[in-house]
């Protein structure tokens, strides 16, 4: 199947992705191999079902979350330059490219992008805000049963007092950013890991 | 290592460990002290066990070595036995004339008579030598600690070896004898692993598993090279000459001086790193290097002592294979044996609920006998502990209860800080003997050079190899630090001097070097380090504490790393780490945990506790004054506008505003000086924190129950926190109201059908609206009930939390209809000692006049904080779970109370007569005592508890405030009451913060 994904995309397309993405040739061909076996449909375009096929996602409680940040607004079908520029938030962030075109927009991996993308799991209604009641979805899908409402509530509570600065209760963008660049050092670096070693 | 001596001893290890932890050195039979005492040459100056040894010993009958087995043994008569007699005859007469148990009463030769002081010097010798050796230790902490200038420059382990250096002096001077020494055995029995057990069970595991292929690196191969280039060097050196030609050692022997010397020393680390505090990472790959080693330092250590003692010339290739293998067994085998033992310790503390008071025993013992397990089948003993304590943490923390934790918590510091002092400081006496030792510049020099630079050029090697791999690379300067950080210590010196002369003949030379090796890296770099870290701005570890959004972060990171590998079809680490905690979580823990531990356990919640916990006691901190001041500058609140009196009753009612709810009633019933008058009585009774109790007249080996000062102290906090939320409510409760309103909606209209008696002002604010109504207590029972048909079971929990519990539960009981019908419940309280002036109060016997906050203040168990808060939440709990209810059944519910009231006491299997509402109580009390949902709890704590519980439960609703309980059972399905249970059980005190926000 490698073989046939890899001769399916053409070069010129390979090379934009590159452009765009930061992904390396080899990386490239591997995830357009694992595109094509997940689009059941074989019409060069992923639904949510054909994510929502993947056995483990099913299980995971942001899971969801994540097939809709795969999708544009509106659509429900992603394209492999989607598909790939989504995942480009998660390859390590690079400084040397960083440091040498400082006009250009930020990378899709830049730290500040990878966290957006993860404000945005947050921010359902895309106001740019995450409010109590988005905050207690998501704590929902992540705690599971065992804690009640009230419960997660006070958390929610507790979890916007402590990040919300200017006092209107709501975590805005900055605030997440700040939240993460003090507790979060170790973690704002992290989502990257994941596409490390995938020029296997 | 030291399979066969341990294999002997092993029956009375566990006599010993028992003996010591359970009895402290108090109890515990001399015999078995000094067996521990005789390996560093403490003991051995005479033998008081003879007279004493006790029936265990006998039993046992091993180990002819050690000093007690024979005279247990042999017939007393030949006490002067060889072993024995380096004892001084007069000790021994003086042994047999003063004391002399049964066993040898009839060498009693000579019958004194009585005796009114006896200088009984041997018979607790060797216990009193160990006492006074760690009291010296200790001492010697306090001392360094006096001056904060010598130990922020110098680390304690260099001024614990000075100190050994200066009392082994000492002592030779004194006595030109070196007896006490570091003795190997003593050393991996006993003083090794509280620091490892410390050590791998305080190990963050998420942080130790992340950089786990950065650990193992360093571990295997950086040992692997270190020992062999170290051993090769050296032996080179000697090829050349470079070495005193008297120092006879082949290529063997440098190798097998090599493995011991090579290996990075966990205790060394951990006393210097502790007190660096270099950044989480660092620190974790140098220390996890340290503790991972030690298969490696192990097999290699064995490997060529085997060679060694073979002589190198019949070493057959084979013979290397099998080092090999034995790498393999010895390293996953001490894993396993970790694991297994992780696994039954988690196992049995899921089981310990009854007895709790042992629970912390357990956790030392299973990891113990870990250890003592590796070491008996000569695995990696060290592997086996620290696996062990890291694998177990999470279901024996989850099990066991909050004051085990916390025992468990502070007597493996204590242990592993003493173990680790008597190290150091019997390193620096050991050093003093030279009579073990032999100097030569060439072999010391080179081997100091040799293990300094293989050390870094292995670091860096790796290093450039790992940052490949590695996500967040490590830079130069954490190699810088990782090279200087390669200490040496007491493991090396032990090994060394478990060398057999005979067979390794240049023993004396390597013990020397070995010494001064330990000495240099500990003394010297030690000493360095610090500066070093400061001048090349090593990161430091910044000790924040944990916040909900970086919990949160965190796990959503981690959810979406996961779910992006799975699309991405990539099976990494995320991936693997997201399936086992989707396999702990669905078995694991379910097998492991009690079932109430994992049904809430959530790092989340237990994050968001810990946080409120930190806040409460910072806020007590801050002073209890704060509670007096804003509970008379009331926070603004709506309602206060709507109320001119200032009377103390309205003050009051203020106060208490999550109970006192009736506010009406409060303005109805007779007014005037004898309400106020009650009101200050109950105001004060509730308020006024009780006096502290001189003595504890309860006493139980077997239990602790929660002490007065205890209770104190947690309704401080809790009453401080109230006064938090008023004020935090006051600022921030504009905003949750809109966001809660469906919620309030749902509650409001239940509320409307719920009181008849109108006491709800619709100008009332709404955080007011959590407050009761009839479901709780409905619930509750039958929960109660359904605790009763599974009881057994789990249900557990700390004996303070216990206490919460109930608490909650009779204030439901009580508050409920109080609430709604304004019913005073005081005359049924029957506080644990009356005060006279209640007797005399007017409203005494008479219920229908009294407001329900002061009924509710008068309980003596519960501050008013607490049941607030309980309260509260149990009520907005309830209120999404429970259904709506017609206004019909609600007006039945209150106007049929005799139904209800049977409702609660059939499940408890207790007839109990239709209640005249008022005086019925001290029957009841047994009977209702038990309904609670602790009703499994077993007997023993429920009678230690009674006293302060029954008072409670005597507290029954009303007449009126009855209702038709029969329908509500049917109307909640059996998880929504379980979990309102958990919650009522684990998360009741600071349920309130939550339910306020409302």
């Amino acid at each position: 199947m490698g073989s046939r994904a890899s001769t399916l995309l053409r070069d010129e397309e390979i090379e934009e992705i590159k452009k765009e993405t930061g992904f390396s040739h080899s990386q490239i061909t591997r995830l357009y191999s694992r595109f094509t076996s997940l689009d059941k449909g074989e019409n060069g375009t992923l639904c949510r079902e054909d994510f929502q096929r993947i056995p483990e996602l099913a299980i995971n409680p942001l899971g969801d979350r994540i097939i809709n940040a795969f999708f544009p607004e509106g659509e429900d079908q992603v394209n492999f330059r989607g598909f790939m520029r989504t995942l480009a938030h998660f390859r390590p962030i690079d400084d040397h490219e960083k440091n040498k075109d400082p006009n250009v927009s930020e990378p899709l991996n830049s730290r500040n992008n990878k966290l957006l993308f993860a404000f945005r799991l947050y921010d359902l209604d895309k106001d740019d805000k995450i409010s109590r009641d988005e905050l207690l979805q998501v704590l929902r899908m992540m705690v599971g049963v065992n804690i009640s409402d009230d419960q997660l509530g006070s958390i929610a509570d507790r979890t916007i007092q402590e990040a919300d600065q200017d006092g209107d209760s709501f975590i805005s963008f900055t605030e997440f950013i700040k939240t993460a660049n003090t507790s979060l050092e170790p973690w704002a670096r992290l989502p990257g890991t994941t596409l490390h070693h995938c020029h296997c | 290592m030291h399979s066969s001596v341990l294999f002997r001893v092993l029956v009375f290890v566990t006599s010993t460990l028992l003996a010591l932890r359970a009895a402290g050195f108090a109890g515990s039979d001399a015999s078995v002290i000094s067996e521990i005492l005789e390996p560093v040459g403490i003991a051995v100056a005479s033998s008081p066990p003879q007279s004493s040894a006790p029936p265990l010993h006998r039993q046992s009958g091993i180990d002819p070595g050690k000093i007690a087995s024979p005279a247990a043994r042999v017939p007393v008569e030949d006490i002067a036995d060889p072993v024995v007699s380096s004892t001084s005859p007069a000790g021994n007469r003086h042994l047999v004339s003063s004391t002399s148990p049964a066993g040898n009463r009839h060498l009693e030769t000579e019958p004194v008579s009585f005796e009114i002081v006896k200088w009984n010097w041997e018979h607790a010798q060797g216990p009193f030598l160990i006492a006074v050796w760690i009291m010296v230790a200790s001492l010697a902490k306090i001392l360094f600690h006096l001056s904060s200038k010598v130990t922020t420059v110098v680390p304690e382990s260099c001024l614990l070896i000075l100190l050994g250096l200066g009392l082994g002096g000492i002592v030779l001077a004194a006595t030109n004898r070196t007896d006490y020494q570091l003795d190997p055995k003593m050393f991996f029995l006993f003083l090794l692993p509280p620091i490892v057990l410390d050590s791998g069970y305080f190990m963050p595991s998420r942080l130790f598993f992340d950089n786990i292929g950065t650990i193992l690196m360093y571990a295997v191969v950086g040992t692997l090279w270190n020992s062999s280039a170290t051993g090769l060097a050296l032996w080179g050196i000697k090829q050349a000459g470079l070495m005193d030609k008297k120092v006879d050692a082949g290529l063997m022997d440098f190798l097998l001086f090599g493995s011991l010397i090579s290996a990075v020393d966990p205790v060394a680390v951990l006393a210097v790193f502790e007190e660096v505090h270099v950044n989480e990472t660092l620190f974790i790959i140098v220390f996890g290097e340290s503790l991972l080693n030690d298969a490696v330092t192990v097999v290699l250590y064995k490997v060529f002592n085997t060679f060694v003692e073979m002589g190198s010339d019949k070493v057959r290739a084979v013979d290397y294979v099998k080092g090999v293998a034995s790498f393999f067994v010895v390293s996953l085998g001490g894993t396993v044996v970790g694991l297994v033992f992780a696994f039954i310790l988690a196992l049995t503390t899921r089981f310990t609920k009854r007895a709790r008071i042992i629970e912390p025993l357990f956790v030392f013992l299973l990891v113990y006998l870990s250890y003592l397990t590796a070491e008996i089948a000569s695995l990696s003993s060290i592997l086996a502990m620290t696996f062990c304590g890291l694998c177990c943490k999470k279901y024996v923390e989850a099990n066991i209860s909050q004051k085990s934790r916390t025992t468990v918590k502070y007597t493996m510091k204590t242990m592993a800080s003493i173990a680790e002092t008597i190290i150091f400081m019997f390193l620096g006496i050991s050093a003093v003997d030279t009579s073990k030792w032999t100097w030569d510049s060439g072999l010391v020099l080179f081997t100091l050079v040799f293990v300094f630079v293989f050390r870094a050029v292995g670091v860096i090697l790796q290093t450039w190899v790992l940052n490949r791999f590695r996500l967040c690379p490590l830079d130069w300067i954490d190699q810088v630090m990782m090279s200087y950080g390669g200490l040496r210590g007491a493991v090396a010196f032990a090994l060394v001097i478990l060398l057999d002369k005979s067979k390794v003949k240049a023993k004396d030379y390597f013990v020397a070097t070995t010494i001064t090796v330990v000495f240099f890296t500990v003394m010297f770099q030690g000493l360095t380090i610090k500066p070093l870290v400061k001048w090349l701005k090593v990161k430091r570890s910044n000790q924040h504490k944990p916040t909900l959004n970086e919990e949160l972060h965190e796990r959503a990171f981690d959810h979406i790393l996961a779910a992006v590998e799975d699309i991405a079809g990539h099976h990494g680490y995320h991936h693997w780490r997201d399936k086992w905690e989707h396999f702990d979580k669905k078995y694991l823990s379910q097998l492991l945990m009690r079932k109430s531990a994992y049904r809430i356990k959530d790092e989340i919640w237990d994050v968001y506790q810990k946080l409120n916990i930190r806040d409460a006691m910072s806020f007590v901190d801050q002073g209890g004054h704060v509670l007096s001041s804003a509970k008379l500058s009331l926070p603004s609140l709506p309602s206060r506008t709507s109320f001119s009196e200032t009377s103390v009753t309205n003050l009051l009612r203020e106060n208490g505003s999550g109970v006192c709810l009736d506010l009406q009633v409060i303005d109805t019933v007779r007014s005037g000086k004898d309400k106020e008058d009650t009101v200050m009585h109950h105001v004060l009774a509730g308020n006024l924190y009780k006096p502290r109790k001189r003595y504890q007249a309860n006493y139980s080996r077997h239990f602790i129950s929660a002490d007065e000062q205890e209770w104190q102290d947690r309704e401080v906090i809790q009453r401080n926190m109230r006064c938090r939320l008023e004020s935090f409510r006051s600022t921030k409760h504009s905003v949750y109201q809109n966001k809660g309103k469906s919620r309030h909606k749902k509650s409001q209209k239940k509320h409307r059908s719920n009181d008849v008696n109108g006491e709800v002002p619709n100008g009332k604010p709404k955080r007011n609206i959590s407050w009761q109504d009839t479901v709780p207590v409905v619930m509750t029972v039958d929960s109660e009930e359904e605790e009763e048909e599974n009881s057994e079971a789990e249900k557990e929990e700390d004996e303070g939390i216990t206490f919460v519990a109930r608490a909650a539960d009779e204030v439901l009981l009580e508050g409920k209809p109080s609430r709604i019908l304004g019913v005073c419940q005081s005359p049924f309280l029957l506080p644990p000692s009356p005060t006279c002036a209640e007797k005399e109060l007017p409203w005494k016997g008479d219920q229908g006049d009294l407001p329900a906050c002061v009924s509710s203040e008068t309980t003596k168990i519960v501050p008013i904080d607490l049941q607030q808060a309980w309260n509260q939440s149990i009520s907005s709990l309830e209120s999404l779970p429970s259904p709506q209810v017609s206004e019909a059944q609600k007006l039945q519910r209150r106007t049929v109370p005799p139904a209800r009231l049977e409702e609660r006491g059939a499940p408890a299997a207790l007839a109990r007569p239709p209640l005249d509402p008022c005086f019925q109580f001290p029957e009841r009390a047994a009977a209702t005592g038990r309904s609670s949902e602790e009703d499994s709890e077993e007997c023993i704590q429920q009678q230690e508890l009674r006293p302060l519980m029954s008072p409670g439960k005597q507290t029954r609703p009303g007449p009126s405030a009855v209702s038709a309980g029969a329908r509500w059972p049917v109307q909640f399905n059996r998880a929504a009451r379980v979990s309102l249970l958990k919650n009522l059980v684990t998360a009741s005190p600071y349920k309130g913060s939550g339910q306020t926000d409302l």
